[in-house]
C-alpha cells in the first residue's frame, strides 16, 4: 500500500505529512523541556542565600560541547543538502561527520558525569567538611562498621558554605591536597550525584534527558546513514525528506543545549 | 514556496553555514566574558545579558538552520501556540514564584 503524501504536499496542509508530524512533536518537546526549565526557576529561585552552587561545571568542556553541537547541526543541513543536489557520496560524508560529533559530544558528558559520580562530600564528626576526588578506599573500609579509611585529593573546610560558590576568589586560591579520613571521623559520606542536592538533581535530568535525544538522535542518523542507499536508489525525493525531517530533530535538539549551557554552566 | 522546497546549491549552504558557526563562536564568547565579568548591576543583568545573547544564537540555528524564516503558514500557526503555552508555562512560574502557602518557612 503507498503511503500518501510521503513527497507530494498535502494540498491543504501545503506540506508532506511527516513535516507537519515532525513539527508537532517538537512544539510537545518544547512543553516537556519547557517544564524542567520552569522546575529549574522555582528550585534556583527558592534556594537559601548562598546556597546554590555556582561554578561547578566545567565551562571549557561545555564550551566545546556546544561548539561540537553547532557544527553537528551545519554538517546534518549539509547532509540534506547534498541529498538535494543528489550527491549521496557528501551526504555520507556529512552524515558520517554528525555521527562523529554527536558520539564525541555524549563521550564527554559522560566524562563530565563520571567526574560527578567520583566527586564526594564528607561531613565529618567535629562538624566540618571534606570535598575531593575519590583517590582511594582501603581494603576495609566499611562507613557501617566505622573500619578503614578513604582518600580524597581536595581540602576540609569550616563551613559547608564555601562549598557552593568555586568561582569565589578564596576557592580559587584553596590549595588541594591529599585528604585521608578515617571511618570514624565520618558522619556522612555521599558522591556528587542527582540526590546530592537539588542543583545536581536538575542538573543530571536536564542533561540526562537531552542526552538520551542526543543518542536516539544519533541512532537515526546512523540508521540513515548505513541502509539508506536502497531507498536512495528507488526514491531519492523521499529519502531526501527523511533527512530533512531527522535534521529538524537534530536541530532542536542543538537548541535546547543553547539554552541549557548558559543557564547550568554560566549563570 | 518555503526554504526547503527552493533549488538548492551546495555551496551558498557552505557559506551561509560559515557564516553561522562564526556568529555562534563570537556569541559563545560573547556569553562566558559575560559570565566572567565583574558587573556593577550584579547578578540579574548578568542573567539577561547571557540569556539575551543565547537567543539570539538560538534565532541563527531556528531561521537559518531549519529555514523558519521561510516557512509555510501551518508551521507558525503550530508554532504560535507552542509560544503562547510556553509565554503562560514560565509566566505561571513566576506568578507561583512569591506565592506560598500560609506556615511556609521562607528562607
Amino acid at each position: 500500500m503507498e503511503i500518501p503524501y510521503t513527497v507530494q504536499n498535502r494540498p491543504d496542509t501545503g506540506i508532506y505529512n511527516a513535516k507537519l508530524g515532525i513539527w508537532l512533536f517538537l512544539a510537545s518537546e518544547v512543553m516537556l523541556f519547557g517544564g524542567l526549565f520552569s522546575a529549574y526557576v522555582l528550585l534556583r529561585v527558592g534556594a537559601e542565600p548562598g546556597m546554590w552552587p555556582h561554578g561547578w561545571l566545567n565551562v571549557t568542556l561545555g564550551t566545546i560541547n556546544t561548539l561540537l553541537l553547532a557544527l553537528s547541526a551545519i554538517t546534518t543541513l549539509l547532509a540534506w543538502a547534498a541529498c538535494k543536489v543528489r550527491d549521496f557520496t557528501k551526504f555520507k560524508i556529512f552524515h558520517a561527520c554528525t555521527i562523529l560529533l554527536a558520539l564525541t559530544f555524549l563521550g564527554i558528558k559522560s566524562y563530565e558525569y563520571h567526574d560527578k559520580l567520583i566527586h564526594y562530600e564528607i561531613a565529618l564528626t567535629d562538624g566540618r567538611f571534606a570535598d575531593g576526588h575519590l583517590v582511594e578506599e582501603s581494603k576495609d573500609f566499611d562507613l557501617t562498621k566505622k573500619t578503614g579509611t578513604v582518600t580524597l585529593h581536595g581540602r576540609i573546610v569550616e563551613d559547608r558554605r564555601e562549598l557552593m560558590d568555586l568561582r569565589s576568589p578564596e576557592a580559587q586560591a584553596a590549595k588541594l591536597d591529599e585528604v585521608t579520613i578515617a571511618a570514624t571521623d565520618i558522619k556522612k559520606m555521599g558522591n556528587y550525584g542527582p540526590r546530592h542536592n537539588t542543583f545536581t538533581a536538575i542538573y543530571f535530568t536536564l542533561t540526562g534527558l537531552h542526552a538520551l535525544h542526543i543518542l536516539g538522535g544519533t541512532i537515526v542518523i546512523f540508521y540513515f546513514w548505513a541502509f539508506g542507499g536502497v531507498m536512495w536508489k528507488t526514491d531519492p525525493e523521499r529519502f531526501t525528506n527523511r533527512i530533512e525531517v531527522s535534521g529538524l530533530f537534530w536541530h532542536f535538539v542543538d537548541l535546547v543545549w543553547i539554552f541549557l549551557f548558559p543557564v547550568l554552566y554560566l549563570t | 514556496m518555503s526554504e526547503s522546497e527552493k533549488p538548492v546549491s551546495l555551496q551558498s549552504y557552505v557559506r551561509l553555514c560559515a557564516v553561522v558557526f562564526l556568529v555562534v563562536l563570537c556569541t559563545t564568547s560573547a556569553m562566558i566574558a559575560t559570565s566572567f565579568s565583574h558587573l556593577g548591576q550584579g547578578w540579574t543583568l548578568k542573567v539577561t545579558l547571557i540569556l539575551a545573547i543565547a537567543v539570539v544564537n538560538a534565532f541563527l540555528v531556528a531561521g537559518y538552520l531549519m529555514h523558519l524564516l521561510s516557512e509555510r503558514k501551518l508551521i507558525y500557526t503550530v508554532l504560535a501556540f507552542t509560544v503562547f503555552f510556553f509565554i503562560g508555562l514560565m509566566g505561571l512560574t513566576m506568578w507561583a514564584m512569591n506565592g506560598f502557602p500560609t506556615g511556609t518557612v521562607v528562607h
